[in-house]
Formats: structure tokens, C-alpha cells, sequence
């Protein structure tokens, strides 16, 4: 069963200008022990979508079920007590910078009650899994961004929840820092079977930890599904618009180079799925139709677990048996797709 | 005006005159000065025993608060203007009778303690409302996150969050009050004010009202720097080392302004209640 089922979520503002629609109409399901990637351009409604998880935001239609109880028939309190059940981290960390470190940590422990000794002990031990240990006594303004975030994560397990949700939580950190939390968050959810709800809109947090996806654009799902098969099957616009600027952003790639390398002849995408990426397909497809590709950009990646890869090829310009070609790399395994984006 | 600056001068030449002058004028100055500490102090203590109340009301109940309501907003916001927008010196009149029911009495630094908190109270309401709502609302709701009631909001985050400002603020009311109460001293008010009236207005004894007025000044220097201290040194974003030299004075005033307070406290329930 789902640990987390959105269903039919529709929430409007009414602002100055009129009614804003931010969401409609969400339908998700998220398991328990998934690490799910919610992702879109800015305004497209996902920061709303994931405070209707824990209702700091209540939807104006729909429901949200948690371990199939419907968050909206809790009376305020019921709500305060589920709410510690669900963890939460954000862009800007959000912590008491008039607080230690340890303080910040034992702030969810002192709302629930517990004496000063139990949840000092308690948010060492967590300072010890954030790799903090050493920084107890440290305030907040002292901490670099990375720090702060581990912080944060320190406090929202410091209430034991089964599910973390992260607003665009890696959006304010440069991208090793990011990597390291995403590390962080892929072992918290390997060790504490917590679900983990990530709000983004780069693709690249995706592809480092989530298993599902869903897509938002204009406060409407448009796709949603395994990591893998969103990076090798795309089926909208914007989803492809997503994975080229995280290829176009990997430091690994250069752009401009790319670019000037482009004569002539129609582009295509091949896309590796399953263990194929390390046969030797394009050697195979030279050598059968004795006639060469221009290979403009190759990358092979770990994607949500399964190694992927992807190539940019390039026929040439009077090619005549590029529609044959294109067959071969279908039946060796390969998505087939163009790719204009590349021609110019 | 004829200002007897010589006069002063060849007082402060000449160490016989000083001393017959200290003789003089010295005890009703140092009471002056324990008047407007005692004014001061006891009127912020009784501002904040209401204004923070006040302020916190108004902070929550504002239309982005943690508990919007507009009824209440506005009755407070309504009471405090008001008040606030009636001169110092009008209501101090205006309450003549109200005083005097309270205290007996509508002249002295007791009785002037009324007026004084009156007008404190919506003064210190604004000031705390403005540094609460300097709090991150990205804090407030990190804590709503975690299951905080409005009230575990309010007096860990909230209080918490706007130390500093509050503390800032908290100096500016009480030089505010400082003030008001030598304004008190046209009606008889009592302390520092009240001398400086008496002797520069009534007497045209300019030396007295110099040292008055000088006296003021330093202790509207000490509150502020005082002030100033406490709340940079709580204020866990700076880091903040601490010299020997200022720690002595640090916990050299807390001693002093802590005392001030005690006695005054006593002090104004004794001749509140005990009469």
C-alpha cells in the first residue's frame, strides 16, 4: 500500500490579481521506503504541493492519505501530532540562529515534551549520523550551508518520522555540497527505511537519488514514473527540456564545443537501457554500413541504480542509409529518438 | 536670559564654593537621581508587563500572523493609536484623576509612574509587534512542520528568534521613558526633570539645571550603552569574544540595573499598597 496517496489535490490562492490556480487536479502515490523526486520549473506549483503533504498548505479539493488516514478529518491537534511523523527540510535551512546546533536539534524533542538530558542525548547520536558531532556547540551563523543542512536533517529525524520531506532542499548549495547531502539522504533512507519526498528543479538531484519521478508543470502532473525510464523514455517536451539542461549543466560537457563540432547531417539520440551500454553497438553499426558516424557527445551515468547511457550521433550530411541505420540501433536495444536540439 | 556662566565657572574653580554648592544641592540631587531611576525603570517594567502581552497579541492576530483575526487586530491597533497619538504631557493631565484614585496622589515620581506606564504600555506593544514580525517566517514554519502549537511558536521562536530586536527595542523604550519622565517634572513629577524645571524655569538657577541636565545625559548614556551591550552580546549571529574590560562592566551594571529594579519595584508597591 502507499504509504503516501495524493488524490484529486487541487489548491487555489485568491490573490490581487484573482484566483491563482497553483495545483490541479495531482494524483500521486508514493511507497513507503521510496526516495521520490518531485520536480518543475519554478512556479509550477511544487513547493505547494509538498506542504499539502504535512497541510501547512490545506488543498482546497481533494485528499491526502498518510498510511491511508486522510490528513484533512484531523482536528488541529491530531494534526500537530501526525506532523511529527513527517520530517521536513528546506531551501534556506530555517534554523533558530539564536540557538546552538545541539539546541536546534533538540527543538522538535522539547515540543514533544521530552526533558532537556533525553533529547540532548538523542540529537548527539543524530549529530554523530549528519557527521556533527563535533559542532554541539556551534551556532548556526558559524556553519557553512552544507553544515546548516545537516543540521536541519539532524532535527527533522530527530522526531523518529517515517517520512522526510525536502523543499528544494539542496537548491541553495553549491554542487559538491549537494552531492554530499544527497549522499546523506540516500543513506538515511537506505538505514531508516524513511520515505523521502525531494522537491527540485534540477534534474541532476533526480538522477543521483530518486527512484520515482513526477513531473509538474503549471500545477498539472504531465509525467510520472521509474527515474530510469523517464531519462531513457522522455514523453513530453518538458521532460526532455529537463534532462538537456542537466546534460548541457554537467561540468563534464562543454557546450560551446559541442556545438562547433556540428556539420551538416541529421542528429539522433541513442539512449542505452538495460546492459547494453557496454557492447560495442556503434563500432558494429561503422562497420556494417561501412560508412561513419560522428559521435558528438557520449555519456554513460549512474541512474537511479542502473547504468545509462546516452550518445549524440550524427549522420552524414548525404547520408542515404540513415533510416537503415537507424533500424540496426533499434534492434540492438537502443531508444532511437532526434534530436534537434543539437543542430543549431 | 541671563545665563550666570560665570558664575558656573568660578564654581567650578573654586573647591570652597564646590563643596558649599555639593552641600547645598548634593542630596536633593542624588534623590533627583534615584527618582528618574526609579521612574524609569519601574515604568518600563510595568510598560513590558503589558506591551509585550500586547505586542504579542498583535503580532499574532495580524492578517499573516499565526492566528489571524481581524476583530482583535484592530480594537488593539485602535487603543494603541490612540493612546499613542495623545502628547505625553495631555495625558499626563488627563489622568490626574485616575492617578489619583490609584495612588492617592497626582503629584511625585510614585504617582507619575501611572502615566507613565499608560503611555508606555502601546508604545512598547508597537515596538515588540515590529520585532516579532522581523522573525524568518521560514523559522515559524519549520517549527509548524515539526507539530509546534501557536503558543510552543511563540515563546520558542518567536521570543527566541527576535532577542536581539527586542532587547534593541527595549533600550529606545526606555530612553522614551527616561524622557517622558522629566517631561513629568512641569507637574510636579519628581526626580531629575522635576529639579531642572524647579531651578532653570521657576528660580533661573542655571547651575542646578546644568548639572541636572548633565546628569540626564549620563544616564541616558548609561541605559543605552548598557543596552546596546546586551543585546550584541545575546545575539548569536555575531560572534561575539568578550574583553575582560567589558564583561566587568557587563555584569558590574547588571548588578546595579538589576537592584535599581528590585528597589524599585518594592519601593512603588510600598507606597502603592501600604499608604
Amino acid at each position: 500500500m502507499s504509504e503516501i496517496s495524493i488524490r484529486h489535490l487541487s489548491k487555489t490562492f485568491q490573490s490581487a490579481d484573482g484566483t491563482v490556480e497553483a495545483l490541479k487536479d495531482v494524483s500521486i502515490e508514493i511507497s513507503s521506503g521510496d526516495i521520490y523526486g518531485i520536480i518543475g520549473m519554478s512556479g509550477a506549483g511544487k513547493s505547494t504541493l509538498v506542504r499539502c503533504i504535512n497541510y501547512l498548505e490545506v488543498p482546497s479539493q481533494g485528499e491526502v492519505l498518510i498510511d491511508g488516514h486522510e490528513l484533512g478529518s484531523y482536528s488541529e491537534s491530531e494534526l500537530r501530532a501526525q506532523r511529527k511523523n513527517i520530517g521536513m527540510i528546506f531551501q534556506h535551512f530555517n534554523l533558530l540562529m539564536q540557538k546552538s546546533v545541539l539546541e536546534n536539534v533538540c527543538f522538535p524533542l522539547y515540543i514533544q515534551g521530552k526533558s532537556k538530558q533525553e533529547a540532548r542525548k538523542k540529537a548527539a547520536e543524530l549529530l554523530e549520523i549528519v557527521g556533527l558531532y563535533d559542532k554541539q556547540k556551534a551556532f548556526p551563523a558559524q556553519l557553512s550551508g552544507g553544515q546548516m543542512q545537516r543540521v536541519a536533517i539532524a532535527r527533522a529525524l530527530a522526531s523518529d518520522p517515517q517520512i522526510l520531506l525536502c523543499d528544494e532542499a539542496t537548491s541553495a548549495l553549491d554542487p559538491q555540497t549537494t552531492s554530499s547531502i544527497l549522499e546523506l539522504l540516500g543513506n538515511i533512507n537506505r538505514d531508516f527505511g524513511i520515505t523521502i519526498v525531494i522537491i527540485t528543479h534540477q534534474m541532476s538531484v533526480v538522477r543521483e537519488v530518486c527512484r520515482h519521478v513526477a513531473i509538474l508543470k503549471e500545477g498539472v502532473v504531465i509525467e510520472e514514473g521509474l527515474v530510469s525510464d523517464i531519462f531513457s523514455h522522455p514523453k513530453t517536451e518538458v521532460a526532455r527540456e529537463l534532462i538537456r539542461k542537466d546534460i548541457l549543466t554537467d561540468p563534464e560537457t562543454e557546450k560551446a564545443a559541442l556545438m562547433s563540432e556540428i556539420q551538416g547531417g541529421d542528429i539522433i539520440r541513442i539512449v542505452f537501457s538495460e546492459n547494453s551500454a557496454f557492447e560495442p553497438v556503434i563500432a558494429n553499426l561503422i562497420l556494417t554500413f561501412q560508412e561513419p558516424v560522428n559521435i558528438l557527445r557520449a555519456n554513460t551515468r549512474n541512474v537511479g541504480g542502473v547504468a545509462k547511457g546516452e550518445m549524440i550521433l550524427q549522420f552524414m550530411e548525404y547520408s542515404q542509409r540513415k533510416e537503415a541505420m537507424k533500424h540496426y540501433l533499434k534492434e540492438c536495444g537502443l531508444a532511437v529518438e532526434e534530436a534537434p536540439e543539437y543542430a543549431h | 536670559m541671563h545665563i550666570d556662566l560665570i558664575g558656573l565657572i568660578a564654581a567650578a574653580a573654586a573647591p570652597a564654593n564646590v563643596s558649599e554648592w555639593i552641600d547645598t544641592y548634593g542630596k536633593m540631587l542624588v534623590e533627583g537621581i534615584w527618582g528618574t531611576i526609579y521612574m524609569t525603570m519601574v515604568s518600563t517594567i510595568i510598560g513590558y508587563l503589558f506591551g509585550l502581552p500586547m505586542g504579542v497579541l498583535l503580532t499574532v492576530t495580524r492578517k499573516d500572523g499565526l492566528k489571524p483575526n481581524a476583530l482583535v487586530y484592530k480594537v488593539l491597533d485602535v487603543i494603541a493609536n490612540i493612546v499613542r497619538s495623545i502628547p505625553f504631557l495631555i495625558l499626563l493631565i488627563l489622568l490626574i484623576p485616575f492617578t489619583r484614585a490609584l495612588v492617592g496622589k497626582s503629584y511625585g515620581t510614585t504617582a507619575v509612574i501611572v502615566p507613565l506606564s499608560i503611555a508606555a504600555i502601546p508604545f512598547i506593544a508597537r515596538m515588540v509587534e515590529s520585532s516579532l514580525t522581523e522573525v524568518d517566517a521560514g523559522v515559524i514554519e519549520a517549527a509548524r512542520s515539526m507539530g509546534a502549537s501557536n503558543m510552543q511558536i511563540i515563546t520558542r521562536v518567536l521570543l527566541v528568534e527576535g532577542r536581539t530586536s527586542l532587547i534593541v527595542n527595549a533600550t529606545i523604550a526606555m530612553g522614551t521613558i527616561l524622557g517622558y519622565s522629566a517631561m513629568a517634572g512641569t507637574v510636579g513629577g519628581g526626580g531629575l526633570g522635576d529639579i531642572a524645571v524647579r531651578y532653570g524655569y521657576n528660580r533661573y538657577i542655571y547651575d542646578v539645571m546644568f548639572v541636572t541636565v548633565a546628569l540626564l545625559i549620563i544616564l541616558f548614556q548609561i541605559f543605552q550603552t548598557y543596552g546596546m551591550f546586551f543585546a550584541n552580546h545575546f545575539d548569536r549571529r555575531k560572534s561575539t569574544t568578550l574583553k575582560a574590560g567589558s564583561l566587568i562592566f557587563f555584569i558590574v551594571f547588571s548588578v546595579i540595573m538589576g537592584a535599581a529594579a528590585g528597589v524599585g519595584i518594592i519601593q512603588f508597591i510600598r507606597t502603592m499598597f501600604l499608604r
